[in-house]
């Protein structure tokens, strides 16, 4: 079947889409966006979060045909959404905090983290721990601890303060 | 494989009756896990993500109308003054990013002894209304689980609301797992005070074949608080009873030792959270109790 949605701000069409397959799938081998990172295909991990119309789900578990007509925010398109909430910059101010806080090491866990945390900082600029951990608490890494990756989101939260 | 996408709710009807072994997916954090694994390659997925009344709740006199697809999210968020135990529950499920897809019409699809949203729906008391071509009915909770992982429904039936009734009292919901997040029940227990009726209604989840109600324990502390005038005197449940309560409750677990934990580990522990639930909620109730009589 073929699939429209829109992808990072832009229309685009899956040809010869499966039908169980998943939106994570027609993301990393049909329209070549490879950021978001297939590890258990059943929602453990958080590796494959993007966001659909808005709210961060596993795109392991959204079928393709769920997604059609809809809007889809992945990895490769956080720097264009914070440009567009007037963050501007080459990377996301988060990514840029990930960067700096030294919280990606292997890397595979750090597009889902950073779909997650971009979505949380936007709902809640000021959160507490708690609600960091809450809020990524669907996303697994097995190499930082997660002591670095707390760092990051604090600076980032901590960044964007000082920005308004 | 076929993908269907009824945009309305009479054309999923239709599609159901035309195709019986259709799979709904809704949220899919049931549907997909089994299909990314080969569990299940079904001809038909019948795709409910369009349908807009499934994702609508309504509160009304006496029970909250509650759409089959409506996220844990909005229930956590909008729904924890009217179903405070189905709010604690739904805030136990898996992730955000699950909470955020998944609802209680696929819990109840999917009918797990584990599902997180059925200790809570039977505590409360509830009825699933369920409609195909033919027509609908409302399942009582009681009734809707007829074994492991299959309930009442009909072949050609799909689930439209769940219609839960308000809190009249203080509800808890418990489970027990190995950490916070992403956690299948090892068991779970549900408690809700109904004042208004003067009884008391339990749900365990993950200790017997199918979710089930301790029915003997809430007897026993129906007919205990009725008769030292606990409802009115507002005096602490004295530890015999919350011990027997709690005895009473693991005798309703019918549990198996799994992956997850013994049968013996299951019992007990159900029987320390029905104890935990009993102090949580009737502590409540003698808190709001004083405030209104504070009032009067
Ligand atoms: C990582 C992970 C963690 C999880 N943790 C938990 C947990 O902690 N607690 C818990 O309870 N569950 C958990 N689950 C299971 C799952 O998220 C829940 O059962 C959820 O409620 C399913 O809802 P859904 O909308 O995603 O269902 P779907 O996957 O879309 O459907 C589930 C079943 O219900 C049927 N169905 C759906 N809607 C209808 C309808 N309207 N009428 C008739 N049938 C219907 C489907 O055909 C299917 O059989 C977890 C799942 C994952 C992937
Ligand atoms: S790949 Fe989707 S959650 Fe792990
Ligand atoms: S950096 Fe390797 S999994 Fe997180």
């Amino acid at each position: 079947m073929r699939v429209n949605l829109t992808v990072n701000g832009r229309p685009q069409q899956a040809d010869d889409v499966w039908e169980g397959e998943s939106l994570l799938y027609v993301l990393r081998e049909r329209l070549g966006l490879p950021g978001s990172k297939n590890a258990c295909e059943q929602g453990e991990c958080g590796s494959c979060t993007v966001r659909l119309d808005g709210v961060p789900v596993c795109s392991c578990l959204v079928a393709a045909g769920q997604a059609e007509g809809r809007e889809v925010v992945t990895v490769e398109g956080l720097a264009d959404l914070a440009g567009r909430r007037a963050e501007g910059g080459e990377l996301a101010p988060v990514q840029q905090a990930f960067i700096d806080a030294g919280a990606v090491q292997c890397g595979f866990c750090t597009p889902g983290l950073l779909v997650a945390a971009d979505e949380m900082l936007e709902r809640n600029p000021n959160p507490s721990d708690e609600d960091i951990r809450e809020a990524l608490s669907g996303n697994l890494c097995r190499c930082t601890g997660y002591e670095k990756i707390m760092d990051a989101v604090r600076l980032a939260a901590a960044r964007q303060q000082e920005a308004v | 494989m076929d993908f269907l996408r009824p945009a309305s709710w009479q054309e999923a009807l239709a599609a159901k009756a035309e195709h019986p072994a259709a799979v709904p997916i809704a949220g899919g954090t049931d549907v997909m896990v089994e299909i990314n694994f080969d569990h299940r390659r079904p001809e038909h997925l019948l795709d409910l993500n369009r349908i807009a009344d499934l994702y609508e709740w309504e509160v009304g006199e006496e029970s909250v109308r509650l759409g089959a697809s409506v996220p844990y999210t909005q229930i956590m968020e909008n729904l924890r003054a009217e179903l405070p135990g189905l709010a604690l529950a739904s805030r136990t499920v898996a992730s955000p990013q699950i909470r955020n897809r998944g609802g209680v019409g696929g819990n109840l699809g999917t009918a797990s002894p584990a599902g997180d949203a059925h200790p809570a729906l039977l505590a409360a008391g509830a009825e699933v209304e369920v409609e195909s071509v033919r027509g609908s009915r409302r399942i009582p909770i009681d009734a809707f689980f007829t074994g492991v992982k299959r309930n009442a429904l009909a072949a050609d039936e799909l689930i439209k609301w769940v219609h839960i009734a308000k809190a009249d009292g203080p509800q808890q919901f418990s489970k027990v797992g190995t950490r916070n997040a992403m956690v299948i029940a090892v068991c779970a227990f549900g408690l809700a005070l109904h004042p208004a009726t003067r009884t008391v209604r339990t749900g365990i989840g993950s200790a017997a074949p199918t979710p089930v109600r301790a029915k003997a324990a809430e007897e026993f502390l129906n007919a205990a608080l009725e008769e030292g005038g606990f409802w009115d005197n507002g005096r602490i449940v004295p530890p015999s009873v919350a011990a027997q309560f709690a005895q009473l409750c693991s005798g309703a677990c019918n549990p198996i030792d799994d992956v997850r934990g013994t049968a013996g580990y299951r019992r007990h522990a159900v029987g320390v959270v029905a104890r935990r639930t009993l102090a949580w909620t009737w502590e409540s109730y003698r808190g709001a109790r004083r405030v209104t009589e504070g009032a009067a």
